[in-house]
């Protein structure tokens, strides 16, 4: 029941800082007065006509107005129209939430996959040439800007080899959607064709996503077995000769991992940066690619709705996470 | 000077020092350095996107600018924006911190409440969504960062704060009299001094990747500043044949980031054995 | 044939490290028979632990350099590195570890149940010998011998009298009292059905009050069943009560080795005189002898009490010999408290 009390207690913090959230990019974003009243009239628009439209937007009301009417739609789940397409932004932004979370989720799994079990050997073989050079490429993973690597990844593999395809979540259509997710989609519909190229188009931007996550998973998991690998537990199992491989993969890696997955969430949220920049590269129609036209177009409603729609999922996340380590670590429910 | 000695010993900090002095020396001198000053704003269309060659060490740009020359000044913006928008964060969170960690109670709790709320998005999200109110320009760009990277301080102070509080010599010093303010600054603040600095080297190299994705966006200085980032859009669409165009900027990026990380990884070692388990 | 279950001889290892080498067994020897309790005791820092773990084979690798000398169990040299496959199979089978710290040698993320599981499932005397051909991972633990193994396994936490094992075996390291997880140490270290058990100090780490209880209750165990244990400690007072032989160590070596009746009796080496002198009345822990232990980067050559001894004169700058000062009690000193004679230089013939 400790565990239910733990989820409670973030539970009623999710609130408050969505709230605080909202306050804090809302008025941000109306520091500056801008009138979007006259960007969507148009530049012939006559001042009547800007004046009406302004106070059909409620652009008239005093801000601690207009911010109680945001809050009350984004109660009921309405984030506002877009000035620049007029279309229900939150309708918008949730069509794409799931391309953005596929990518981002592919680019996790390929990042755990790739870099705890490097983190481990680098770990196990502390100080030998394989250690150094992963050091070494960990380091740099982390230092390279992520939409030039996209850039570059792209120019070489997609234009001049061919390999990949330039942009894109798939040609064509897509597989009949239910759930939004190209690839759980096309399983569900038996859409084999999609589900390659879905996993095609993905490869890229998965990779470009992942490789700096990975280089601080593996930085991390070094760390944590490190932490581990001397304390008294792995000598006893050591003294009564379990098999290395058991210890290092089972009873140390379970250990290391518990540091590691308190930095999954921070990941993610590194994941999710990333992707602004990534999808505008490979023109992936998720919520960056969203983004940044909203920015082209000055949309300020739009990017208000995104960056609430991030945090969301952003603050679920680290509660998923929360929840994740009562489970790996028995000692939280003390 | 033993922590100096200890940081030349490390092969990594070593180099990311020097890589970081290349930097400040470079935008110092970029006006003697760069073979084409003029090439900041002046073109020369005829000789546009030419490869790199023994008059053009990166090669020419769409204007026929030289990348090399273009590259060397925008050292001068990477280093301001990172200069001033770390030095504001650091300015914000770490008294935030301090007072929050000491004081505890309701007002620390508000103040980590409210900086949780600042680290609940990925920092580029809201440092876009700020930026793009604003206007692109490198004061802006300045104030985005700055207003987002904050709290990584307070948290960190907050945190030491807390810990310095309960030990023995801060008792003794309020028990000798000291006002709280005077414990705050002389006997809990240079103590969490080592812990602020590896953080901020560290930030340094984040702070110069986001500004420069800022700068990818658009949302940085306007044209034709040779912001690193803005630079590599640009090239965007002379890709493959113009490959140096992208290249030179996006490298002198990944060498900055690496010198503020590898140093920022020495300082930890050096001076915080305590930290060494993290990374970021 | 003797009797011998373990020998050291002539174990001489050491550390290489910024301070240079730290010679910290110096021709150490020790034997254990079958089915006898023996305590090896010295002052902290005399290579006890070292010792102990050197036979288990968990020596620190990357900085250790072994001198010379060799550990052989039931004619396993334990430190070949070419026989790494008889000492993985003997470990944990045949030579099991009662550690010294029994809050934190459970692996805290897994519960007690799942650990002694593990343990049965390498190591339970019914698992068939021979590496198995599956990849460690994915090895199989097959149904009929984990039900035999779950019985015996309640059996034992019976014998070392937990309450409510079922529950015990649900909970977590941490969840557990100190005294609880020693039994339970006590219990798997027992479980294997080994020939020798090595505790290390086993006690140290407990409440006073329950020392002597989990002590008693490994003498029973461990007598019913023949299995002997090397009980590594500095209390004298657990060592008397316990112990069928005592060999004392100094600084890496071995000074004297009796049955517990001989050695309280007539302690020959000067050392171990006044080790006996310094107990305080009514048992307990050690005080002081005058002087500290040499330095491990350099030692004085020859017997490294030297640098304390009363007795000591140019003689000791050479390690004496093995004598008998009575029957199996023998001593390395030049000049002995009561009188010796030279061992049968049985071991000499054997290094």
């Amino acid at each position: 029941m400790r565990r239910l009390e733990i989820i409670l207690s973030r539970l009623v913090w999710f609130i408050p800082t969505l709230f605080g959230l909202v306050f804090v990019v809302f008025f941000i974003s109306n520091v500056i007065p801008t009138d979007p009243a006259r960007i969507i009239a148009g530049e012939n628009a006559t001042e009547v006509q800007v004046q009406a439209l302004r106070a059909e937007m409620g652009l008239d009301q005093p801000l601690h107005v207009q911010f109680g009417r945001y809050v009350a739609d984004l109660a009921t789940g309405d984030l506002g129209k877009s000035l620049y397409t007029q279309r229900a932004i939150s309708e918008d932004l949730l069509h794409r939430l799931p391309a953005t979370l596929e990518l981002t989720m592919a680019a996790m799994v390929l990042a755990i996959g790739l870099g705890v079990p490097l983190g481990v050997i680098s770990a196990v073989k502390r100080n030998s040439m394989i250690d150094q050079t992963l050091r070494v490429l960990s380091v740099s993973g982390l230092a390279v800007a992520s939409f030039w690597l996209a850039m570059e990844l792209q120019m070489y593999f997609s234009t001049k080899l061919g390999w990949t395809p330039l942009n894109g979540r798939i040609a064509g259509w897509g597989p009949e959607e239910i759930t939004g997710f190209y690839l759980l989609d096309s399983l569900l519909t038996g859409d084999w064709a999609s589900f390659w190229d879905t996993l095609h188009h993905m490869l890229l931007p998965a990779i470009t996503l992942a490789l700096p996550a990975a280089a601080t998973l593996v930085r991390f998991t070094r760390a944590g077995v490190l932490e581990v690998i001397n304390s008294n537990f792995v000598l006893y199992e050591r003294a009564m000769g379990f098999p290395t491989t058991l210890i290092t993969w089972k009873y140390v890696l379970r250990n290391a991992l518990i540091s590691t997955v308190t930095q999954i969430g921070l990941i993610f949220g590194s994941l999710f940066a990333g992707a602004v920049v990534v999808e505008a590269v490979f023109d992936w129609p998720g919520l960056g690619t969203y983004a940044v036209q909203s920015i082209l177009q000055s949309d300020t409603k739009a990017i208000l709705g995104f960056s609430i729609i991030v945090g969301v999922v952003f603050i679920g996340v680290n509660l998923l996470v929360d929840i994740i380590h009562t489970f790996i670590d028995p000692r939280t429910l003390k | 000077m033993t922590a100096l000695k200890r940081l030349l010993a490390d092969r990594a900090a070593t180099i990311g020092a020097a890589l970081i002095l290349g930097l400040i020396l470079v935008a110092i001198f970029a006006p003697v350095l760069a073979p084409y000053p003029e090439d900041v704003t002046a073109f020369h269309l005829t000789e546009r996107l030419q490869p790199p060659s023994a008059d053009h060490l990166f090669g020419t740009d769409r204007m026929g600018s030289d990348v090399f020359s273009r590259i060397l000044f925008g050292a001068r913006i990477t280093i301001t924006i990172a200069v001033i928008a770390v030095g504001v964060s650091v300015g914000i969170g770490v008294p935030i911190g301090l007072i929050a960690g000491y004081y505890g109670g309701f007002p620390g709790g508000f103040l980590m409440r409210t900086s949780d709320i600042f680290l609940a998005v990925p920092q580029i999200v809201l440092a876009i969504a700020i930026a793009q109110t604003l206007g692109p320009s490198v004061e802006n760009v300045i104030l985005a960062l700055s207003l987002t990277y904050w709290p990584f301080w307070a948290r960190l102070v907050y945190a030491e704060t807390k810990s310095l509080k309960a030990q023995t010599f801060v008792e003794a010093a309020l028990a000798l009299g000291a006002s709280d303010w005077r414990v705050m600054v002389l006997h809990i603040l240079p103590n969490t001094a080592s812990a602020i600095i590896v953080r901020t080297s560290i930030g340094m190299g984040a702070t110069i990747l986001t500004a420069a994705a800022l700068g990818f966006l658009g949302l940085g200085a306007p044209p034709p500043t040779p912001e690193w980032g803005r630079t590599i859009s640009e090239a965007r669409e002379f890709l493959p044949e113009a490959w140096w165009y992208a290249a030179a900027p996006g490298l002198a990026i990944f060498l900055v980031v690496m010198g503020f990380n590898l140093l920022g990884d020495g300082l930890r070692d050096i001076l915080d054995p305590k930290l060494r388990k993290g990374s970021r | 044939m003797t009797d011998a279950l373990l020998t050291v001889e002539g174990l001489s290892l050491g550390f290489r490290g910024d301070g240079g080498f730290a010679h910290i067994l110096d021709g150490a020897n020790m034997t254990m028979k079958r089915g006898e309790i023996m305590g090896l005791v010295g002052e902290s820092g005399c290579g006890k632990t070292t010792l102990a773990s050197a036979i288990l084979g968990v020596l620190p690798r990357h900085a250790l350099e072994i001198r010379g000398g060799r550990i052989r169990f039931d004619g396993i040299d334990m430190l070949d590195a070419a026989q790494g496959a008889q000492q993985q199979a003997v470990r944990g089978r045949r030579v099991t570890f009662i550690p010294q710290d029994p809050f934190t040698s459970l692996n805290p993320v897994f519960t007690i149940g799942q650990q002694i599981e593990e343990l049965m499932k390498w190591k339970s005397p019914r698992r068939p010998v021979g590496p198995s051909r599956a990849p460690t991972l994915l090895t199989p633990y097959p149904r009929a011998r984990r039900k035999a193994d779950r019985e015996k396994i309640m059996e034992m936490l019976n014998l070392v009298q937990l309450p409510r094992p079922e529950q015990l075996l649900k909970k977590y390291p941490h969840e557990v009292s100190g005294g609880q997880r020693q039994r339970l140490m006590i219990a798997m270290a027992l479980l294997p059905e080994p020939d020798l058990i090595i505790a290390d100090e086993p006690t140290t780490a407990l409440d006073v009050t329950i020392q002597a209880q989990i002590l008693g209750l490994l003498r029973n165990l461990a007598n019913d069943r023949g299995v002997a244990v090397m009980l590594t400690t500095h209390d004298l007072g657990s060592a008397y009560e316990i112990c069928d032989r005592i060999t004392v160590m100094y600084a890496g070596q071995d000074v004297e080795a009796a049955p517990v009746a001989e050695f309280f009796n007539r302690p020959t080496h000067p050392y171990t005189a006044k080790l006996l002198a310094s107990l305080p009345e009514g048992g307990g822990g050690m005080t002081g002898i005058p002087g500290e232990l040499p330095s491990f980067y350099a030692p004085p050559p020859g017997c490294r009490f030297q640098t304390r001894c009363d007795r000591a004169t140019e003689a000791c700058r050479t390690r004496p010999a093995p004598d008998l000062a009575g029957p199996a009690h023998v001593v390395r000193c030049a000049h002995p408290l009561f009188q010796t004679t030279p061992a049968t230089p049985l071991k000499e013939v054997q290094a």
